[in-house]
């Protein structure tokens, strides 16, 4: 099948505070298959955001390329069709929302796109079901929960009718009811609209939910695999200075202790099935 | 000596169509050597409550005291009984403004009125606390720094006030894990050194489960539960999940694995306990 975004020997460099050059991206080579849903972790300073700000040409590669639905970011001409295919989701909701009525502040992309109001009206319309906010349609965005926020958010991108969604970090200033309802609505258009996701977080619990992880150390991919595969290396994520999900960092030092149980438990489910076979 | 908080209550937007109660008779006394974790879903007051603790919020009715001085009284007793309290907001860091790292944190002793040598003094020792080399970063733009440096650069200038209660609105938020241990482990090191009372606001059960020594549960502008962390999560399930919030996950696995038939002690709240009792209740044979 042919890729939804090709990610070729990127490396994305920039000016340090004492002149010196620093490279935030070192050489990566990715590939996300139309409707995937990608998780990538890694700590502060690893260059997720920097990666994704590549996805649909906020950022231009210093060398090597990145490909979007055939297309290449380098090229001017591509911008605006790239950054159709690909909306971007940001941690901040306040900082995304613009107008004072939630349909307002859907309806800004399409509109900026001189779409006709019946076209606005029913991308506006299908784009708030989507994300469950319909029913506050006419509320003022000031006054959601911080997770209701970042659905009007998506919702704003989902109006523009993206084939891809990249999200940065949005559940980082959620409480967690939350972060379950944005993570439940990504989960939700991934599988229902068949929107390819890539989403950073801090949370790896969030990154069970994915098809694949990619975890980021110091602008470099360590590793990419399948969840089960990821957070079963326990020792190697605590290096990295990061988290694995509860599940396994119990069955990890269970099996530390000598008790023999698999080593791909990531969940409560197949923990509790391990132990009580 | 403590801050004791008397029939509290704040409306936001008075008088409009968007009244809101966000405070409803809260009594509250938190004592020097306490450190008072406040959960609670977005909305149920906590940033509120917390920012009356140092006179930033005006009750609407209710009397806030800092070691027996009212701080909503006219004068000079109340102005310093404030300076008493230091708060670090959500994101600290975009409070940072100063060219320097050194000159960041020397702001606040400085509009105190301290000495020179004394502000210097006070900086060096608010860096040693979050961890910072004086040498290294004091005159580096704190705009070059990581995200969780910049946040331990805006604690270390609410430390150099070198406040008796310190109040932390979610420290944690938006870093890494690695970035949160590093901030959870200096307030864990701050409080035990200096003994001074810490109030913080958090999401993160399991921080506050192993850190405080009290819990506030907020739900709807008002505390539906106080006591002990542990009791808290134990007994109190029915309050926490009316109040919107989780209990930590380690407790909620070993509550799983236990509906599950392993019988485990369901109330642990570390990661050690849980695999403790899950080895105890093994048996020792490998699987139950």
């Amino acid at each position: 099948m042919q890729e939804f975004i090709t990610v070729n020997n990127l490396c994305h460099d920039y000016a340090g505070f004492d002149g010196s050059t620093v490279l935030a991206l070192d050489n990566i080579s990715l590939k996300i298959a139309p409707g995937e849903f990608v998780a990538v972790i890694g700590t502060n300073g690893s260059g997720k955001s920097t990666l994704a700000k590549h996805l649909n040409a906020l950022l231009v590669p210093t060398s090597g390329d990145c490909m979007v639905a055939g297309m290449n970011t380098k090229e001017d001409e591509n911008l605006w069709k790239i950054r159709q295919k690909v909306g971007m989701v940001f941690q901040n909701p306040d900082n995304q929302i613009v107008a004072t009525l939630v349909e307002e502040d859907v309806a800004f992309g399409p509109e900026n796109l001189g779409l006709p109001p019946s076209e606005i009206r029913r991308r506006v319309d299908e784009a708030l079901r989507f994300v469950g906010m319909e029913q506050y349609r006419q509320h003022g965005p000031h006054l959601l929960s911080g997770g209701q926020k970042q659905r009007v958010a998506i919702a704003g991108v989902l109006a523009m009718r993206p084939e891809c969604l990249v999200l940065d970090e949005p559940t980082a200033m959620l409480d967690p009811l939350g972060r379950d309802e944005v993570l439940s609505t990504v989960c939700r258009l991934n599988r229902a609209e068949k929107i390819t996701v890539v989403y950073i977080t801090h949370f790896m619990e969030e990154a069970i939910a994915a098809d694949r992880v990619v975890v980021m150390n110091s602008g470099k991919i360590m590793l990419t695999g399948t969840p089960a595969e990821i957070f079963s290396d326990v020792e190697l994520l605590k290096s990295l200075g990061l988290d694995v999900p509860v599940a396994a960092d119990v069955a990890y030092r269970l099996r530390k202790a000598g008790v023999s149980i698999p080593k791909n438990i990531i969940t409560e489910q197949e923990l509790a099935v391990a132990l009580c076979r | 000596m403590s801050i004791e908080l008397k029939n509290i209550s704040y409306i936001y937007m008075k008088n409009t169509p968007f009244e809101h109660m966000a405070l409803q008779n809260i009594s509250l006394t938190i004592n020097p050597g306490e450190f008072v974790g406040i959960i609670g879903h977005t909305g149920s007051g906590k940033s509120t409550l917390v920012q009356h603790l140092n006179g930033l919020l005006k009750p609407g009715s209710g009397e806030v005291f800092v070691d027996e001085v009212d701080l909503n009284a006219r004068g000079n007793a109340s102005k310093l009984a404030k300076r008493k309290v230091g708060m670090v907001f959500q994101y600290p860091e975009h409070q940072l403004f100063e060219e320097t790292i050194a000159a960041d944190i020397a702001f606040g002793p400085r509009s105190l009125g301290c000495e020179e040598s004394e502000i210097k003094q006070r900086v060096c020792d608010a860096m040693e606390f979050v961890g910072l080399d004086y040498d290294t970063f004091a005159e580096r733009s704190p705009f070059q720094l990581s995200g969780g440096q910049m946040r331990r650069v805006a604690i270390a200038g609410v430390i150099a006030l070198k406040p008796e209660y310190l109040v932390l609105d979610e420290p944690s938020a938006g870093l890494d894990p690695r970035g949160r241990e590093e901030i959870f482990s200096q307030i864990m090191h701050l409080y035990n050194k200096t003994g001074i009372a810490v109030i913080m606001v958090s999401h993160n059960m399991e921080e506050v489960a192993r850190m405080a020594t009290r819990l506030i549960v907020m739900n709807q502008g008002q505390i539906s539960l106080d006591g002990n962390p542990r009791e808290i999560f134990k007994n109190g399930s029915v309050s926490l999940q009316a109040a919107g919030v989780d209990v930590p996950r380690i407790t909620a696995l070993m509550r799983y694995l236990k509906g599950q038939g392993l019988k485990v002690d369901d109330t642990v709240i570390t990661a050690e306990e849980g695999v403790k009792s899950i080895l105890s209740a093994l048996g020792g044979q490998g699987t139950c």
